[in-house]
């Protein structure tokens, strides 16, 4: 091979296994940091059981909300239209976090309970997060948002 | 009636963005003086006219116009009247129109300083900005109009989101503005240079100058939100690659690239097709910035109230530019193409290597940000792609970076020379593994604080000694000029930058904990107490102060009074309360009461440690500050007065 052939054949192959590294690297980290949103009936109807940890998002329901007496852990409870869902949180909760208002957890199941790691409410009074609107609808196709999450004046 | 006036100040820029658009490009492809003129006079009207827009927008909201919709729905009687001028960029209309404002204020600024570039290139340039007005100025007559009013008039009006009321916020978005919107010059310099079919490289020394300080701006930008997300989002935390964050963050990792691209070209007519992609791509991915916040297609801690259809209307001109840009480059590129060959030794080869690295790591960005997206459409479920998969991949493709960056200066154009890079990668080389085995006592042996301090003394040593070369080999007044003084003050940032984010990354101590009046609480040698709250009130909130004493070996150190604020509307917001230092923060957040009905009781509280996280922001300062040193080189004007005289045909 003459000298050129060879610097050209050197810099092809560098770049195509820089380019293999680099999309494996990619596919690696997506997969080990896909976080799926569920809804409370569809974490009950099953969908949720081939992942580790995952999203769940609803509503707080009314009166649910109960502190321990001498620690930061916190339970509630997140409904969607038909189904609920008990959760456990130890740590301070978001400002905008009150009963009948929408709520994204992130953690894992533990037996019929989720033990939540991080807690978000929405940052706006009037906002709710789109894909929570989206996962609600989808999880009930032809029914509508329950009452209690209706009342959210969503955009 | 004032309101109707700005409606129509913004009629007439859109007719004057127009003009500005159409004439100046049509007289440049027929070679006709008299339709090129037109380019100044129509770019500075319609400066006049949004300047104007802008000033009835700020009128109405100090003289509490509520029949404007918009300001009704952003300001109260009782919001003082500085943040009722910063509300003006509070929400999505006004943010739009100070968008529009700033592109005229780059517009105007160009149209002063290009008097000596030929004719036919500067009347490209500012009909392409135009074109980029109009899309702008029509989105926000057709889909978001700050002017528009609803009658009868509400008594009071709504309150500006409790986050925004912060000083933080009187500059972040501005600022970052100027950056995004100022990548729009390289922009339209790329596309002028297409469109004529030809790229000089005394055009690209022109360019330079905006594009170094659209970076600066954008780094700025970038610096005051991560500070302002720190200090009132109230979870301590400093960037949180959030969808948001991410699209200020692309244009800024292309930025990278592109001026260090730039300089390529300018000076060695090297690789003038990677430079021009690179502008396209820096201004797309502002463009795409501005449609991630403002369409609400994703979920972000930021995500304030948005409106799908706008979003529509943006994708449609995104795809407009960015396609037509593209299909562009694709057609003339080859025309444009071609560039000096380097050899594997030199300073071309380092910066393409880092550039490739930087590009990569936009491109990986984008794809975490868009993957919801994509999941989406292909019906794969309701995805996020966690923190962690950005933080892995970014350490992984900015580790080379680091290793490479003392070598930068060294390096010779065009040519290598192995001998200085072997002296410098043994001096830094030296003081990192002193700095890590001082380290190893520090940070107890924590891998990632020692690797951040040896990382950091790599950059700084390296750079430093490049400083002291200068020095000794040069005759003063030479050792310096201004281009490289802005560069060394970049990368010194990096160390800087870096010492922060791995120290204080690795060395913070959080503690959210339960505390009754009396009790404390010791974290990282300082002790805590609770002293209970207090009433509090400002001009449109009330609310509770704590009172949290930190004592350190018996010495009181800080009173800190974090607050917990309810403002007029109802919305609550947590007032974090910081006692800053160059070594160390100390940063309490007020949580809740235990019992809501015995604020007297115990709260819960954040109690935060963190060790080096102000030089995050002082990294990101040298950055800014090199950026616009940099683009003060006189080289850059001092040859103007030469390619003025340059004959170029059209």
């Amino acid at each position: 091979m003459n000298p050129t052939r060879k610097r050209r054949l050197i810099i092809v192959t560098s770049v195509v296994v820089a380019a293999a590294i680099a999309i494996g690297l990619t596919v690696f980290a997506l997969q080990q940091n896909m976080n799926y949103l569920f809804t409370p009936s569809q974490v009950q109807g099953g969908q949720a059981t081939q992942y580790k940890t995952f999203r769940l998002g609803g509503m707080v329901k009314a009166g649910s909300i109960q502190r321990a007496s001498d620690s930061l852990k916190v339970s509630f409870i997140v409904v969607d239209a038909a189904g609920a869902m008990p959760v456990e949180y130890t740590g301070i909760l978001p400002d905008l976090f009150r009963d009948n208002q929408s709520v994204i957890a992130s953690g894992r199941m533990d037996g019929a309970r989720f033990i939540a790691t991080e807690v978000l409410a929405k940052h706006d009074e009037t906002y709710m997060p789109k894909e929570l609107k989206d996962a609600m609808a989808k999880a009930h196709e032809n029914r509508k948002i329950d009452e209690a999450a209706a009342k959210d004046p969503s955009p | 009636m004032i309101p109707e006036l700005g409606q129509f100040a913004l009629i007439l820029a859109l007719l004057l963005a127009i003009a500005q658009g159409v004439l100046p490009i049509v007289g440049a492809w027929r070679g006709n003086a008299a339709l090129m003129a037109v380019a100044r006079p129509a770019a500075i009207g319609q400066a006049i006219f949004v300047s104007a827009a802008m000033a009835i927008l700020i009128y109405a909201f100090l003289s509490f116009d509520f029949s404007v919709v918009f300001v009704a729905d952003n300001s109260n009687l009782a919001l003082p009247w500085y943040y009722r001028v910063t509300a003006v960029w509070g929400a999505h209309e006004g943010s739009m129109l100070l968008w529009v404002f700033i592109l005229n204020v780059w517009t105007v600024a160009l149209a002063a300083f290009s008097r000596h570039l030929p004719q036919p290139f500067v009347a490209r340039v500012l009909g392409v900005l135009g074109w980029l007005a109009v899309g702008f100025l029509a989105f926000i007559l057709f889909t978001s109009n700050p002017f528009l009013r609803e009658l009868p008039m509400p008594a009071d009006g709504g309150d500006l989101n409790p986050v925004l009321q912060d000083p933080g916020m009187t500059f972040h978005p501005p600022v970052l503005y100027m950056g995004y919107v100022g990548f729009s010059v390289a922009f339209a310099f790329s596309i002028a240079a297409l469109l004529g079919g030809e790229l000089e490289q005394a055009w690209v020394r022109w360019a330079r100058p905006w594009t170094n300080v659209a970076w600066a701006f954008l780094t700025g930008g970038i610096v005051a939100g991560s500070w302002w997300a720190y200090a009132e989002l109230g979870w301590g935390g400093w960037w949180f690659w959030d969808p948001v964050e991410n699209a200020s963050f692309m244009p800024w990792l292309v930025g990278v690239a592109l001026i260090h691209a730039q300089a390529v070209t300018e000076k060695r007519g090297s690789l003038p097709a990677w430079t021009v992609l690179l502008s396209l791509f820096a201004f797309s991915l502002s463009l795409l910035g501005t449609f991630l916040v403002r369409s609400g297609v994703l979920t972000s801690v930021h995500a304030f109230a948005s409106d799908p259809r706008r979003g529509l209307y943006i994708l449609g001109f995104l795809i407009v530019v960015i396609g037509g840009s593209l299909a562009l480059y694709a057609v003339r590129a080859p025309k444009v193409a071609g560039g000096k060959p380097f050899a594997v030794l030199s300073r071309e080869t380092a910066i393409m290597v880092a550039n490739l690295l930087f590009a990569t790591a936009a491109a990986m960005v984008l794809l975490g940000t868009l993957f919801p997206l994509i999941g989406d459409a292909l019906n794969l479920g309701k995805i996020s792609v966690g923190p962690p998969y950005f933080g892995f991949l970014f350490v992984l493709l900015m580790a080379p970076v680091v290793l490479l960056l003392p070598f930068g200066p060294y390096l010779r154009w065009g040519r290598g020379e192995g001998k200085s890079l072997t002296t410098v990668a043994l001096r830094a080389g030296i003081a990192a593994v002193i700095c890590a085995v001082a380290g190893w006592f520090f940070a107890d042996g924590r891998l990632r604080a020692i690797a951040g301090i040896a990382g950091a003394a790599w950059v700084a040593v390296g750079t430093l000694s490049y400083v002291a070369k200068r020095w000794r080999e040069m005759p003063r007044g030479r050792r310096f000029p201004a281009e490289m003084a802005g560069m060394l003050l970049a990368h010194f940032g990096v160390a800087v930058f870096l010492m922060g984010v791995m120290l204080s990354e690795s060395l913070s101590i959080e503690r959210d904990t339960r505390l009754a009046p009396g009790q404390t609480e010791t974290i990282g040698g300082y002790t805590f107490r609770f002293d209970g709250v207090q009433e509090s009130a400002g001009p449109n909130w009330q609310g509770d102060q704590g009172v949290v004493t930190v004592m350190r070996d018996g010495a009181t150190v800080h009173v800190m009074h974090p607050q917990k604020r309810v403002y007029t509307r109802g919305q609550v917001q947590t007032e974090s309360s910081i006692d800053a230092g160059v070594f160390r923060d100390l940063y309490v957040a007020l949580g809740e009461p235990m019992d809501a009905a015995h604020v007297d009781g115990p709260w819960a509280l954040r109690l935060y440690y963190k060790p080096f996280i102000r030089w995050i922001w002082l990294g990101g300062l040298f950055m800014t500050l090199g950026g616009f040193v940099a683009a003060g080189e006189r080289r850059f004007r001092a040859k103007r007065a030469a390619a003025a005289n340059q004959v170029v045909p059209a």
